[in-house]
């Protein structure tokens, strides 16, 4: 490359500028949308930004509906970069907040430093469990991955269902709910704070623990053996075995760490924000919205923190729609069509073509 | 025994009536994986077709032109999903997980347009996909109602079969089912045979599309009588399910698909006993599924080229 690089070739190259561009293009189809059904296009953003960034209390909420986004992004990036394509992280969610909310009741007597740990614990060994058996199903007996998971996905969510109207865990009203888990378990910041920077109620601190996630799985991909032998799977298996990894092996190591974090986000979820597991009638789509926060942050860890903040503040900004009258699914054709442009982004690379006379390009690298 | 029969003849209907929704998704996911292209975003074309499957028998009256354009959203969406994976090289995975984002929220911002609400006006008696053999079976005997239980039932439902066996045969015994599935294996030799690989995936997309779109309209338009948003929950990803169960052939697809339907079937009826907890009976499709796997059928082979892009050398 004895040429200097010019704007057009940056354009071109960058991955981050190829999001960012995905996310305006987002934001202009869901306007085009907006205006077709005749609504005040700038008052309906107005109102999706104002409810994200007006004072302390709307931010604080972003994050904390981004929290759990970003640690099943975390999960879904992880088993991306391996080679597998995690699509059962909704079961392994839904798995690992349930576990972390019969722990949090039965256990509510210990003190909030044994609790709090206990919980997390238990939701990612759950969340793990979750994904070794669809390992193991495909090593064992061949069975593909991607049709158990959506099965598993659907246990796990009659399962908590089942689950939740025990006796022992179920809420003594009348909601179709568990009990609350106890106070020890939750992990929402100290009121005085709340108070004090006008916070919203459920503050709480999972998103450090999201925060230590993202360096955790950094560092385990990008600079360990384990994550080296992890991605070599990914890449190519035939290649890694030749050189000695066990393919089977490692695809069961890389589902337990990405069932593991999605577990833990289901338990984020709920010792942070919920408190307790409602019997519900579908899915909720932790899972499936991981997915897109992995894909919005490219599978990097500190991508899909800031995907995971933006897909949060999103889906709480979208809830305010309807105060302007604007539907709250203009958020889901926004980021479909974000997640579409990120599939497609290799079209921003042809800008270049546009610029240079096509007959002696030459430069194809 | 007279109970029996009944409670049997019951089950049956419930298959009946819950598999085509799927059976449609599922041969029409056929299409896709063997000519090479994972497609996820069933799950959205699905809804794409059963919003604009009702809306359009709801304001022309007429259930097969409703049937029709459900089935042409969902093409539409088939399109894109071509477009971007076989022209543009796209991830098929991302894709399609836009997709599922994408048709849904269209579908639900267009039903709050036009109706104020996120669901649809219910269906007139007349615009819903007719029953079919009504009161052409004896029901003074026990074997007569037997069959009045099981075989009224939706057109949508025979025409499923229909659809499987023409499916079939277009697989198994045409050209172009042949260069199809010749595409989903070595793109590289069917190109070099002069089969144009990328027009083949195109419309084995665009026809996935299609189907999908029948299959959502199915749900709204006979099962259910009006568009929710919980109309599709999970029936796309249930097509892709059973189409891996049937080793990608559009029998095995059906296999898969009518094990469902009876499972739901039989969740129908048993739910409506105290004996055992409703979300237990829930559960059995799917624990069915993995068992039947562990025990019949294994591994499947999955289309050599199932997934990658095929990049046209110049």
């Amino acid at each position: 490359m004895d040429k200097k690089r010019t704007l057009i070739d940056v354009i071109a190259d960058s991955r981050l500028i190829h999001t960012i561009l995905s996310i305006i293009i987002g934001f202009l189809v869901g306007a085009i949308f907006l205006a077709v059904m005749k609504i005040p296009v700038g008052e309906a953003y107005g109102m999706l930004f104002k409810s994200i960034f007006s004072n302390t209390k709307n931010l604080s909420y972003c994050i904390v509906y981004g929290t759990p986004y970003i640690v099943v992004g975390l999960s879904v990036a992880f088993s991306f970069r391996t080679g597998v394509f995690n699509i059962g992280a909704e079961g392994q969610f839904v798995m690992g907040s349930l576990a972390a909310c019969v722990v949090g009741i039965l256990c509510g007597s210990l003190p909030k430093i044994l609790l709090i740990p206990l919980c997390f614990l238990a939701a990612a060994v759950a969340g793990a469990i979750w994904g070794v058996i669809v390992g193991f199903l495909k090593n064992k007996w061949g069975i593909n991955e991607v049709l158990s998971m959506i099965m598993f996905n659907w246990i796990a969510f009659y399962l908590s269902n089942f689950i939740a109207d025990f006796p022992a865990i179920h809420n003594e009203g009348t909601a179709e709910a568990t009990r609350t888990v106890s106070d020890n378990a939750r992990t929402l910041l100290p009121a005085g704070l709340i108070e004090k920077f006008n916070l919203c109620p459920t503050a709480n601190w999972g998103i450090l623990v999201a925060v230590i996630l993202t360096v955790v799985v950094y560092f385990v991909i990008e600079k360990t053996t384990l994550g080296y032998e992890l991605k070599a799977v990914g890449f190519n298996k035939s290649a890694a075995e030749y050189g000695g990894i066990s393919v089977n092996r490692s695809i069961l190591t890389a589902l337990a760490i990405s069932g593991a974090l999605a577990g833990l986000g289901g338990a984020l979820q709920l010792l942070g924000m919920g408190g307790r597991i409602s019997i519900f009638t579908s899915q909720e789509g932790f899972g499936f919205a991981g997915i897109v926060v992995a894909l919005i942050g490219v599978s990097q860890p500190f991508g899909v923190l800031l995907a995971g903040l933006f897909y949060g503040a999103l889906t709480y900004g979208g809830g305010k729609l309807n105060l302007v009258k604007a539907p709250t699914q203009v958020v889901d054709i926004i980021v479909g069509t974000v997640v579409f442009f990120i599939a497609i982004s290799s079209i921003f690379g042809a800008i270049r073509y546009l610029k240079k006379s096509p007959q002696k390009g030459g430069s194809k690298s | 025994m007279t109970a029996i029969i009944n409670e049997l003849g019951v089950i049956l209907y419930a298959t009946l009536l819950y598999t085509p929704p799927l059976l449609f998704a599922a041969l029409g996911s056929c299409f896709s994986e063997v000519s090479g292209v994972v497609n996820i975003g069933m799950e959205g074309m699905m809804t794409a077709g059963a919003f604009s499957g009702c809306v359009v028998a709801h304001f022309t009256g007429n259930p097969w032109i409703g049937f029709l354009c459900g089935g042409l959203a969902g093409a539409l969406f088939g399109m894109l999903h071509a477009l971007a994976t076989v022209r543009l090289g796209a991830d098929q995975t991302i894709s399609g997980t836009a997709i599922n984002f994408l048709a849904p929220g269209v579908a639900v911002m267009m039903a709050k347009a036009l109706f104020n609400s996120t669901d649809t006006i219910p269906l007139m008696p007349a615009a819903k996909i007719p029953l079919l053999f009504k009161g052409a079976f004896d029901t003074t005997t026990v074997f007569g109602t037997f069959l009045k239980n099981v075989f009224t039932n939706y057109a949508t439902t025979y025409l499923v079969f229909i659809a499987v066996i023409v499916v079939w045969f277009i697989f198994y015994k045409t050209r172009f089912g042949l260069r199809m599935r010749a595409c989903g294996e070595h793109p590289q030799a069917c190109e070099t045979l002069g089969i144009n690989v990328l027009r083949t995936r195109f419309l084995c997309v665009t026809i996935s599309g299609f189907m999908a779109g029948l299959g959502g309209a199915c749900v709204t338009m006979a099962i259910t009588n009006q568009f929710r948003p919980i109309s599709i929950v999970g029936q796309g990803f249930i097509a892709i399910a059973a189409v891996i169960f049937g080793k990608f052939r559009p029998q095995g697809a059906m296999l898969g698909c009518l094990l469902f339907g009876f499972c739901t079937g039989l969740k129908v009826v048993l739910g409506n006993s105290n004996i055992v907890s409703a979300q237990l009976i829930s559960m059995i499709p799917y624990v069915v599924t993995v068992i039947v796997l562990i025990l019949f059928v294994g591994k499947s082979h999955v289309p050599a080229a199932n997934g990658k892009p095929f990049v046209k050398s110049k």
